[in-house]
């Protein structure tokens, strides 16, 4: 008998888009729960199995390789299966098809929320409204169900409507001028989208307590997450700042919140430099007197090392400009790998910037055997990142592969909402059945 | 009722993401019994301070962090502080601790000793890089986390050394990641009644994370291609970060839709040129950068929230760069009741965000301020049987 997964016998429903949707559907996935998404043949979601679903293959070249890096670099037969976000977020889902947008496909979604526990949705506002799936409709067919949507400033006020990437959301909620260079403007930023990590875990979070909530009451419910209001904790020491003291931080690098010095991140010996993404470079915190002292013996005492300017974190802290130019030009000299592990073994905390190629040749990730190797029909076998928790008596495991489009039609029609033979063929000649999308799809 | 109001967390961790886990538990109403050594978290040494004044009971960043908890004095060098912790794990539903790999052990409160009381009980250890493997004594700040394990090489310029998130945004990543493991392990103990040690990596919390390293890992063995460090500015039309009459706004990937773009603009006499329109124009850095000129021209006549507003009548992606003080003020996010209000002994009243999501049964609530050190020793341990002498000797004279 195998052990039971923690969310063993929950089905979720995945209606979601782009990452923040697919990251929490993700944790509840390797958690055991069945996760079932339903995908429309005749309409692509961008930026959810790619930009568009065939794209070009000047498309792929041009893009940055976490979005145009596909197997062996072209496009092949079936390039929305194996986009570099999608499959990194749809392991352990299952998928089948069904147009949303017609009554015989919605009726179909109806009936398998009557069998499933979560709908989880990320769509831009209104999106669900459009198709007629509202918490009252879930609620015909499943009394118990819980809905949880994540709009980008909530459902309601002057910004319900707002269109948002993760990447705007964080410029609303001040990430985005505390970010970056302090001695450049904000252009010199890097689009992220950090905000889909916190939403997305708070998000499964969220499900779990809803279950837990459940388990007690029998009550389902409706939850929102408004992604901007979500992504506040994330800053909060420039929050609690303005919060206390009416002060507006600002840019500060790599620099410490906590106005610990020295903090920086120095160039180290490298075999390129960054147009060939072949630059190296060292992050380095020291958070005590103990560690300043400790790092200058770990470099071999150099004279400005002893300078009792730097004694103590405020004169560190006045002389930042000043120490970052001494360590980076001892820092030039050394092997990043090298250099972290004799400041660790100082107690000084340090660690290469890790381009991430360079993390499968990481001893101790293979020493955790962190990776995972995954086979999908459509790509081949590659190796993943592993799980965020080890969790020794309920494994997490990667029991199902990036899911192909379409590729659990039998078994959600067949074995799980039975429909007939004569229904499940006409399905399949109405087009909502299909593993490829439909041709008129760019 | 909240819907964890049925359950205990003894939480045994400190700093940043390990509170920001326990912290979710006990804003949708989980009993989270704070241990704090005698001298305290070390996040009530982290700034800002209310007034600039460094003390305990003045940090914004422990109080954001602990709200909702209740703070217990134990001395864990001390018999008696050990036999009040194991009076604690006999009530409790989940444990979760923070210290550096087998420290807890060496104190004769590792895993088993929580085993030995309930084999059911759910143990999670959060550390810098795992209970196991070379590097677990090794050491990381938000900073070096993020380098290492989150994919900063990306950010920042080409020519310029990487460059990191805010604040401790990494942290309180890997603090969310943490919440879901923890749960999990919960689930896994009250529906199978499994008990387990769960080793929670922040490496690999950000390793596996989806702000891009995930994907930016797999990219590289699908294609061989590595993630170029590249500021977001340019290449579209619109596409990045541009200045404005009081700031900035950032039209990431708004270029998507010319359409909605032309709408905001109110369809400009500028727009009708025709390389505007040519998909392999489009695509000319001289076009663009041409283009950029009347669109820059266009949002420096404007303020950011009036750009905004047409953005959103639009429907085009666009973000206005807010500081602290444009959130605080807004009235919008005011009027949805985002922000909450705590009284403290130390601080007065004090403004915190407030709920991170919104359940409409058994959800947030701000239930108390973030607690004074050992502010419960008494009343906890009392709770648990502890008579005031042994209350007095566990927390090492503090109580």
């Amino acid at each position: 008998m195998t052990t039971p997964k923690p969310l063993e016998g929950i089905r979720v429903i995945d209606l979601c888009v782009v990452w923040a949707g697919p990251y929490a559907t993700m944790m509840l996935g390797d958690l055991g729960a069945e996760v079932i998404k339903p995908e429309n043949p005749f309409v692509f979601q961008p930026m959810t199995r790619g930009a568009i679903a065939r794209p070009p293959q000047i498309l792929l070249t041009n893009g940055i390789a976490w979005a145009g890096g596909l197997p062996n670099n072209v496009p092949g037969e079936r390039p929305w299966d194996y986009n570099p976000t999608f499959v990194s977020l749809y392991r352990n889902k299952k998928s089948f098809t069904v147009d949303l947008r017609r009554p015989e496909g919605l009726d179909i979604l109806k009936r398998l929320v009557a069998e499933s526990d979560v709908v989880y949705e990320n769509n831009a506002t209104g999106t669900m409204e459009g198709l007629g799936i509202t918490y009252e409709w879930l609620k015909e067919a499943n009394p118990r169900i819980i809905f949880v949507r994540v709009p980008a400033y909530g459902s309601d006020g002057p910004y319900a409507r707002a269109r948002a990437l993760g990447v705007h959301l964080e410029a609303v909620m001040g990430h985005s001028l505390l970010r970056g260079y302090a001695d450049a403007d904000p252009s010199s930023n890097t689009a992220i989208y950090s905000g889909d990590y916190l939403a997305g875990a708070q998000g499964a979070f969220a499900v779990m307590t809803a279950i837990w909530h459940r388990d007690r009451t029998g009550e389902g419910q409706l939850i929102e997450i408004a992604q901007a209001e979500n992504a506040a904790a994330m800053f909060t020491q420039a929050i609690m700042d303005y919060s206390l003291n009416g002060v507006v931080q600002g840019a500060n690098g790599n620099r410490d919140v906590h106005g610990r010095a020295p903090a920086g991140v120095y160039p180290t010996v490298s075999p390129g430099d960054a147009s060939t993404m072949d630059d190296r470079w060292i992050a380095i915190s020291i958070e005590t007197d103990a560690q300043w002292q400790a790092f200058g013996k770990a470099i071999g005492s150099p004279a400005w090392a002893n300078d009792p300017r730097f004694a103590t974190n405020a004169g560190r802290l006045e002389h930042h400009d000043e120490l970052d130019g001494l360590i980076g030009a001892y820092t030039a000299t050394q092997d990043d790998y090298e250099l972290m592990h004799r400041l660790q073994a100082a107690g000084v905390p340090a660690a290469p910037v890790l381009e991430a190629s360079r993390m499968f040749d990481e001893p101790h990730l293979r020493a955790r055997d962190f990776f995972k190797s995954q086979t999908q029909p459509a790509s081949g076998t590659y190796e993943y990142v592993g799980p965020l928790w080890k969790m020794p008596a309920t494994p997490i495991e990667y029991y199902q592969p990036p899911v192909m489009f379409g590729e659990h039609n039998d078994y959600v029609y067949r074995e799980l909402l039975k429909v007939s033979d004569e229904e499940f063929e006409a399905l399949k000649a109405g087009g909502h059945i299909a593993t490829e999308y439909d041709p008129s799809v760019p | 009722m909240q819907a964890l109001d049925n359950v205990r967390v003894l939480d045994l961790t400190h700093h940043i993401a390990g509170p920001y886990a326990t912290r979710l538990f006990a804003d949708f109403g989980a009993d989270v019994i704070k241990i704090e050594r005698p001298g305290g978290d070390i996040a009530r040494g982290l700034p800002p301070f209310q007034g600039g004044i460094e003390n305990p009971e003045r940090s914004g960043t422990f109080f954001y962090l602990n709200c909702n908890k209740r703070s217990v004095v134990l001395d864990l060098k001390r018999p008696e502080g050990i036999e009040a912790l194991a009076a604690l794990a006999k009530t409790a539903d989940v444990v979760i601790e923070s210290f550096a790999p087998g420290k807890l052990e060496a104190l004769g409160a590792g895993y088993g000793f929580f085993r030995d009381i309930n084999p059911s009980l759910p143990f999670i250890s959060v550390s810098n890089f795992g209970q196991t493997g070379p590097y677990r004594d090794y050491l990381l700040s938000d900073l070096v986390l993020y380098a290492f394990a989150g994919e900063m090489y990306s950010m920042g310029e080409t020519d310029r050394e990487p460059v990191k998130m805010a604040g401790t945004a990494a942290l309180f990543e890997s603090g969310s990641a943490i919440a879901v493991g923890m749960m999990g392990a919960l689930f896994a103990s009250k529906r199978h009644g499994i008990g387990q040690h769960v080793d929670i990596s922040l490496a690999e919390t950000h390793f596996g994370g989806v702000d891009r390293r995930h994907a930016t890992a797999i990219a590289f063995q699908f294609s061989g291609r590595k993630t170029l460090r590249l500021a977001s500015h340019g290449g579209g039309m619109p596409q990045g970060i541009y200045p404005c009459a009081d700031g900035y706004v950032d039209f990431t990937n708004a270029g998507l839709r010319p359409d909605r773009i032309a709408a905001m603009l109110g369809n400009a006499e500028w727009l009708a040129d025709p390389r505007y329109s040519d998909p392999v124009q489009r695509m000319n850095p001289a076009v663009i950068e041409d283009w950029n000129g009347n669109f820059i021209a266009w949002c420096i006549e404007r303020t950011k929230r009036e750009i905004w507003e047409a953005a959103r009548a639009a429907k085009v992606m666009c973000g206005p760069m807010f500081t602290m003080e444009d959130m605080f003020t807004d009235e919008a996010f005011r009027a949805r009741g985002f922000w909450s209000k705590t009284e403290h002994t130390e601080l007065g009243e004090v403004t915190i965000p407030g709920r991170p999501l919104r359940m409409e049964k058994g959800g947030w609530q701000l239930r108390r301020a973030a607690p004074l050190l050992g502010q419960h020793t008494a009343e906890v341990l009392g709770e648990a049987g502890l008579s005031p002498s042994a209350i007095t000797a566990a927390s090492g004279g503090t109580a």
